[in-house]
Formats: C-alpha cells, structure tokens, sequence
C-alpha cells in the first residue's frame, strides 16, 4: 500500500471509492440479492427498508440488485470507451507528430471539425442512425472523445519529437514507425494514463446523460443513467429508486476525479525530468 | 573593518521521505567585511547558490535551513519572523540571477521593475527612485541611461539585461548584494563588458558582496575572498591572490588545474591529407525559400570548410552564429538550401529521406546536453544497443558484448548497462552520448557544444576522452564550441563563424598569435585569464562602437556593427575580400596584414590615412 500512503487525503478518498466500485463492476450480478428483471414486490417505489435496503423501483423490483447490475454496465461502457478513445487519439497523435506538415495539418482540421460539433449531438445522430447497442455505445462515445485525446497526444509528441533523442534518431537514420513507436510513445504512456482516466469520467457521464434521454442502454438492461430515468416519476415522492443511482453516479465519477488529480499532482512533483 | 557578513555552523538539509535527511551545506563558516567580495566556487551540487540563498534567510522547496547563525550587520537573519524577513529581502540583502531573461516580467517596462523593491518597500518615493535608477544605469555603463528604463525586457539585449537586473538589486543599497552566476549565460564578449560595468560599481559604492560562480578565471577579477566548496562542505577559504598562486587544498589544486590551458596532443601526423568532409558555399536557414532558394531567415551564410580524415576542426562562434546549424545540416536534419556537402568527394544528399544508411553510419551526432540525448524511458544497453542492431545487425550475445565493448571505450563499468539513462550523473550521460555515436562505427564524429553543460572538471575529462578515441580509433571530429580555449586545445583547425559566416579559418598554430581577424580577436581578449587584474588590464574600446545605419546588405562584412577598427567608405560599403595570411589562415577583412599586426587604435588611424 505505498501508493495509499503517498496519497494526499482527497486522493485516498479517491482511491477507496475506485477499488470499491471497480469491486462492484466485478462482483456486483454475484452479490445482488435478486436477478436483474424480477418483481419482487407489488408496491411501487417503497421506502428503504431492511428487506429492500434501497427501496423499490417503478415496477416494483429490487433497486439494490437493479444498482449492482448497472453498475457494470456503466463502468465497462465507460472505460471501454475512453480506451477506445485514448488509444485512438494517441496513435494518431503520434502519427500526426511524426508526419509531413500536410498530413499533420488535415488531421488535426478534421479533429477539430468533429470536436467542433457537442458530443451529445454526435452520439444523438449516430444512435439515430444506427440503432443502440453496447458495442454501438462504446464506439459512439469513444468517437466523440478521441478529438481531445488526440489533441493532448499530439501536442506532448511534437514537443517530444523537437527533443535531441528524437533528433538523433532520425540523424541514424531510423524510420518513422521505429520512432514513433520506440522514442517517442514510451514518454507519454504517463500523461496518456491520467488523460484516459478522466475521459472515463466524462464517458460516465455521456453515456448516462444518454440513457436517460432514452437512447442509451435499452430495457431490460439498465445502467445507472437509465435508472435515473426510468424512476424518475417518483422523484416527488423522494423514493430512493431515483436518488440511489443518481448518487452511485456522483460517487463514481467523484472518485474517479479525486484519484486522476492527486495522482497528476504527484508525478508533477515527483518527477523534475520529462 | 568590522565582520559585516558573518556566517557559522550553517547547516542545510533536505528530508528524503523516510524519517531521513540528505545534508546539502554541512557546516559553512565565513565572513566578510564591509565593502569586500567573497566568491563562492565550486561545480554543481557543490551547494554554492544554496548558502547564496540562506544569507536571505530563504531555502529552496523541500530544504530547511536546519542550524547555523547568519548575521548581516546587526541582525541575525535565522531568528527573523516573516515579516522581518519580507524587511531583509530585497532591501538589506538583494539578489541578482543568473539568468536575466527569466528574472524579468516580459509586460512591464524596465523601469517598474527596477524601482519596484523602492516603491514595496517604502523606501524613497518614485520620483526619487526613478532618479536612483538612471544613476545606476549611467554608473553600469547602459546605453541611453535616461530613457533605457521605458523600453520593455524583450527590446535590450541579454548583456544590458543582466546589468539592468543588478540596477534593479542596487537600488534599495543593500547591505548585501549577493550576484548568483550572473555571467554564465552570456557570451565571452558579452561577459566581459558585464564584468567591466559589476567591477566598477562594486568598487564605486564600496558594496558588500558575495559572487557565486563555477568559473574560476571570472571570480579572480570580482572577488577579495574565496570559498571553494565541493559537495556542501569548505575546501578552502582566503585571499583571492593566495588561493589562486598557492592553493592548499587538493581539490582547489585539482579545479585549477584543470582550467588552466594544456595543448592536448592531437597525434595528427600520422593522418593522410585526404578530405573526409568537404562544404562549399554553404547556405542554410529556417522558413519558407524565395524564388531564388533563400531562406526567409538565412542562419548560414557562404560557408566554407574543409575536414581531413583523422583531424578535428573546431568550429567557433558566439550563440546566433549558426554553429549548431551547422551540425544539423551535416547530419542531414536541416536541408541546405544552396551549396554542397561532399563526404568522401562525394555529394551527400541534403535530406534524410535521401541518404543511404551507410551514410547515417559514417555520420554521427552527439548533442550538447545530455539530459535531453538520451532518452529518458530507455536504459543504457538500449541506447547502445540500438546502432548496433541498426547498422550492424548484431543481436543477442554479440551485441551484449560490443555493448560492454563501447562502455569500456569510454570508461564506465560494464554494470551501468542495466541502468536507466535518468540515473546517471552528468558526466556519465556524456560519455553514454558518445559511446552511442561510437557504437555506429562512425568516419566523422560533431560534437555540439560536448563540454558546456558539464563542470570543468568533468570537461575536461571528456576532452580528454575524445583525444583518445581518436588516436585509437581514427575517427574525425567537427568540435562545435563558443569557448576559443577548449577549441585550441583539442583541435587541428579552426574555422571562426560570425553571423553565419566563416570570418577566419586556419591552422591552430595560427590562432596562438595575431595576426587575426578583429572579431577572432575580440574573441580572444575576452576570455578572462586565471590572474588577478586581467579585467583592468584587458585593451577594450573604451567607447562602444555606434551602429551603422541603413539597410545591410548580406555581402557586407557581417562584424561590421561591432568591428572596433572598421573603415568608413570601405568596410559599409565594399563585400570584404578573402585573403590569406603569410602564416596560413584565410580571413574576411579589408584590413592588411601589417594593419592587423598594430594594437586596435593604431590600426584604425592607419587605415584612415
């Protein structure tokens, strides 16, 4: 635990809710009290009680277990697409960096046409074209992403490429693959990292905004931003079956940030050198 | 003279993490007496700039001032609050950095920077203040002192700059004005009027003063004192003239030594006289080309030069000169825009894409720093096992073992292979530098400036290193240096850049005597010597030299600006000719041989009869 106790207490604070929830992607379907779709009770958003700790939902069914579930749909959604993004947008980054100026300079106009419209219209379109699905979902996200990975990528590799290891590679006589692949990308893994890690917070974020305007996860299947949605006529009533996955999606985004920035904070401070 | 500075038992410590603390300054004990330098030497790490810094009662992030007392006059500095603190620093004790450019705020005139520790402090009232600061310009010798201090930081040049940041310390006449490395960024002939302007002031205002620097030649004509430090502890201390004529101490003995001037034997006699490199009307620079081919911004201008195999020519010449331009053109990361490059009578291709991987092989680079060389994610069997694999397509235990090979060429442990390149020392990550272009199996080695981030010491080491490979293994080296002493020791020809033209080019016997090009010169009587004086001493026009006006054209002599012996009529108007001296060397110079034989006043009134 050196990395706990380097941590400053917002990034401890971080940390705890990271392992919890990652515990929860894990091993959330085995723990849930009921399966997925079962009616467990013939009233409707019930209260917290011990029997249903998180009440009932609209059709009456088990909040807790349908949290549990959704949660891993959030999680893996999410971090499937920043991955998507960040591995997208750093290999073109690089490839970008490591290119003529004419390859460099349609590339970034592209990105920046795409960056230029919201992500939530984009995803909007391309769910309306091409239907919803998980995969469909991960892509979407990860697309609407990929022009700000992109852009810190590119930016970190032209800075390295002007460094003099870069310049005496190329005075070696090293292709360009060779340097990019071997020069430059390993001094950027770092930066990538903690980029990707805050893009899986906005993903988080895009993909319940998604569901809950109805276009994300299709029922039965929920993730956390459907379950927003799907009770959100008791929320005049205050049931917990609209609130719980509200908080579970603040707590997981929180923590998320909480643990991103303390960890950025370190490495300012720990390493002098590029 | 009372003790006016006084320093004992200081104590400066860093904490590592686990409850355990690395000592930086271990018990420093000095003191200085009103209106007396001490100088402050050592390399780096030694501790010098951070027992500068204490005497403000200030330590570094993750430092602590841990014991100690520091007096200045009457007050011990250690035992004051922050607010007694905010009272010393700047006002009572002030500090000028090295480097001037960083130091300034780019949006905000010269003059409220300068007056701006008076005005925070309360001090006197602007007016006044104002009236200190064009005083102080006049007494540092700053061009227009009356209407310098409106301009902005970018529109004076880094030499009126550093004296401008000691205007802007002098200003609230401290107790104590503590000088951190102020020269080391400039250029030699940039130095010396810096120097000039500091000496007199200091000697004017009778200032206490403490002058941190790595550079014993330059302390020598600043300092009473001498405190050499190596690795946070006093080696020596005392009068400037005792440490320098008869220094006690091993380590003093071992940095004097290694500045002072030696001829390394170059063993070239046993070389051929065939070029391995030639360049003809080189012209080269950065932007977008004119129709004819021009670079919008021409770094290289017509240069000329000529490498035989087995020799090392240096090339030399201040920052802008276009020394480093150089280089890259050779290795092929710059393309020439006119001229050729021929490498064994053969014309090299001006592009990457263009050259055949033999002549990557033939051709290697090794950077000024070396920090920045070696990539930081690899380790040291990577670095070197890369041209290995690359132009010589060794693998697996042949390739461990050339790796140990070129380790030992440049004399480190077998061990350091395993290492990452962050985690070695300075003068290490050099000699990995090297051993990488050595392990292409190169021809013709450049060198960009392989010295200058090292310490003396160290360099020396290097230089050392370099004569030796050569002698083993043959190999040519273009030796790119700002420094004419390191250049005259270690290489067989000279070629003098100015401006992105070769001003003067010859044998390094003909560099030992005049006659030589003015700015070759200038050059040469800037680099301060290790005695005492030498500053006063030193023939400096005592004007600067007003600058031409109207447009320049780019056949004219481009020392023209600064040439203390230019001919009016001739030198603006005239391309100057190339001639050849009766000693060998080639220079650009309307002047005669007789002419430039004369010490500089004389010759000027020569040329005008």
């Amino acid at each position: 635990m050196n990395l706990f106790r380097t941590l400053r207490l917002s990034g401890s604070i971080g940390l705890i809710l990271v392992i919890f929830w990652l515990a929860v992607a894990l091993a959330g379907p085995a723990l849930a009290p009921h399966p997925l779709g079962e009616i467990v009770d013939y009233d409707v958003f019930l209260p917290m009680s011990s029997t249903y700790p998180m009440g009932t939902d609209y059709l009456g069914r088990d909040v807790l277990s349908r949290i549990l579930y959704g949660a891993r749909f959030t999680i893996t959604i999410g971090a499937a697409a920043a991955i998507f993004a960040g591995i997208l947008g750093t290999a073109l980054g690089i490839f970008a960096a490591v290119s003529s100026r004419m390859v460099d300079e349609t590339l970034s106009r592209f990105m920046d046409a795409l960056s230029a419209i919201p992500g939530k219209i984009l995803a909007l379109v391309m769910i309306a074209a091409l239907g919803s699905s998980v995969a469909l979902l991960i892509m979407i996200i990860g697309v609407s992403y990929t022009p700000g990975c992109y852009r810190i990528a590119r930016s970190l590799a032209v800075n390295l490429n002007q460094m003099d290891f870069v310049q005496v590679a190329r005075a070696r006589g090293e292709g360009r693959f060779y340097l990019a692949r071997v020069e430059i990308f390993p001094n950027m893994i770092h930066p990538m990292l903690t980029d990707v890690g805050l893009r899986f917070v906005w993903a988080v974020l895009l993909l319940s905004s998604l569901s809950f305007i109805g276009l994300g996860m299709q029922p039965p299947d929920a993730d956390l931003g459907s379950l927003v949605r799907e009770n959100i006529s008791g929320l005049a009533e205050g049931a917990p079956a609209v609130l719980m996955p509200a908080v579970a999606i603040a707590l997981l985004t929180i923590g998320v940030n909480l643990l991103i920035d303390s960890l950025r904070g370190q490495a300012k401070t720990a390493t002098g050198e590029v | 003279m009372s003790e006016h500075i006084k320093v004992s038992g200081l104590k400066v410590t860093a904490p590592t993490g686990d409850n355990d603390e690395v000592t930086i300054v271990d018990d420093v004990a000095f003191a200085i007496p009103r209106g007396e330098v001490l100088a402050l030497i050592g390399e780096s790490g030694s501790g010098k700039t951070t027992i500068a810094l204490s005497l403000m009662g200030y330590a570094r992030g993750g430092c602590r001032i841990s014991s100690g007392s520091i007096r200045v006059g009457d007050t011990e500095v250690l035992s004051l609050d922050r607010s007694g603190l905010r009272d010393l620093r700047g006002r009572r004790v002030s500090y000028v950095a090295q480097s001037a450019a960083a130091s300034f705020n780019p949006s905000k005139t010269i003059m409220a920077q300068v007056t701006e520790a008076v005005l925070i402090h309360g001090v006197a009232s602007r007016k006044e203040a104002e009236i200190r600061a064009v005083e102080l310009f006049r007494a540092l010798s700053l061009p227009e002192p009356e209407s310098i201090g409106s301009r902005y930081p970018h529109q004076v040049s880094g030499g009126q700059l550093q004296r401008l940041m000691a205007a802007m310390a002098l200003i609230t006449e401290p107790e104590l004005v503590i000088f951190d490395e102020p020269t080391t960024a400039l250029d030699v002939t940039t130095q010396i009027d810096v120097l000039l302007a500091f000496k007199r002031v200091i000697r004017e205002r009778g200032i206490t003063a403490v002058y941190v620097s790595h550079d014993l030649a330059v302390v020598a004509q600043m300092a009473d004192h001498i405190l050499v430090l190596n690795q946070g502890k006093v080696r020596e201390l005392g009068k400037t003239a005792q440490v320098l004529k008869q220094p006690e101490d091993s380590y003093t003995q071992t940095l004097i030594s290694a500045i002072t001037p030696c001829r390394r034997d170059t063993g070239n006699e046993a070389t051929t006289e065939q070029p391995l490199l030639e360049i003809r009307n080189l012209v080269a620079g950065y932007g977008r080309s004119d129709k004819n081919g021009m670079p919008a911004m021409p770094i290289l201008k017509d240069v000329n030069l000529t490498i035989l195999r087995g020799r090392t020519l240096g090339v030399i010449g201040e920052s802008g000169s276009g020394k480093s331009t150089l280089a890259r053109v050779v290795a092929g990361l710059l393309p020439a825009a006119r001229g050729e490059v021929l490498l064994d009578g053969e014309p090299l291709p001006g592009t990457l894409a263009g050259r055949s991987k033999d002549q990557f092989r033939r051709i290697q680079i090794v950077f000024q720093n070396a920090d920045t060389a070696l990539n930081p994610s690899h380790s040291v069997a990577q670095v070197l096992g890369r041209p290995l694999t690359f132009y010589h397509g060794l693998k697996g235990n042949e390739r461990e073992r050339r790796i140990g090979a070129m380790l030992d060429l440049v004399k480190l442990p077998a061990t350091v292979a395993g290492r990452r390149c962050g985690e070695l020392s300075g003068g290490q990550k050099q000699r990995i530098n090297l051993a990488r272009a050595l392990a292409a199996d190169p021809e013709l080695i450049l060198c960009d400036e392989v010295t200058s981030a090292l310490d003396t010491v160290v360099g020396a080491a290097i230089l050392d290193l370099l004569v030796e490979l050569r002698r083993e293994l043959g190999v040519s080296y273009m030796f790119i240096s700002h420094d004419i002493s390191t250049v005259r020791s270690l290489c067989d020809d000279i070629l003098v850049l100015y401006a992105g033209r070769g001003v003067e080019a010859g044998s390094r016997d003909t560099f030992q005597q005049p006659p030589f090009h003015p700015y070759t010169e200038l050059l040469i009587d800037s680099v301060p010597e290790l005695e005492q004086g030498w500053l006063e001493r030193s023939r400096r026009p005592v004007a600067p030299v007003p600058l031409v006006d109207g447009v320049r054209d780019l056949e004219l002599c481009p020392f023209l600006d600064r040439c203390p012996v230019r001919i009016a009529g001739t030198c603006d108007q005239l391309a100057p000719p190339r001639v050849v001296l009766s000693d060998g060397s080639e220079i650009l110079c309307h002047h005669s041989e007789a002419e430039l034989l004369l010490p500089p006043r004389d010759y000027a009134m020569a040329a005008q009869r």
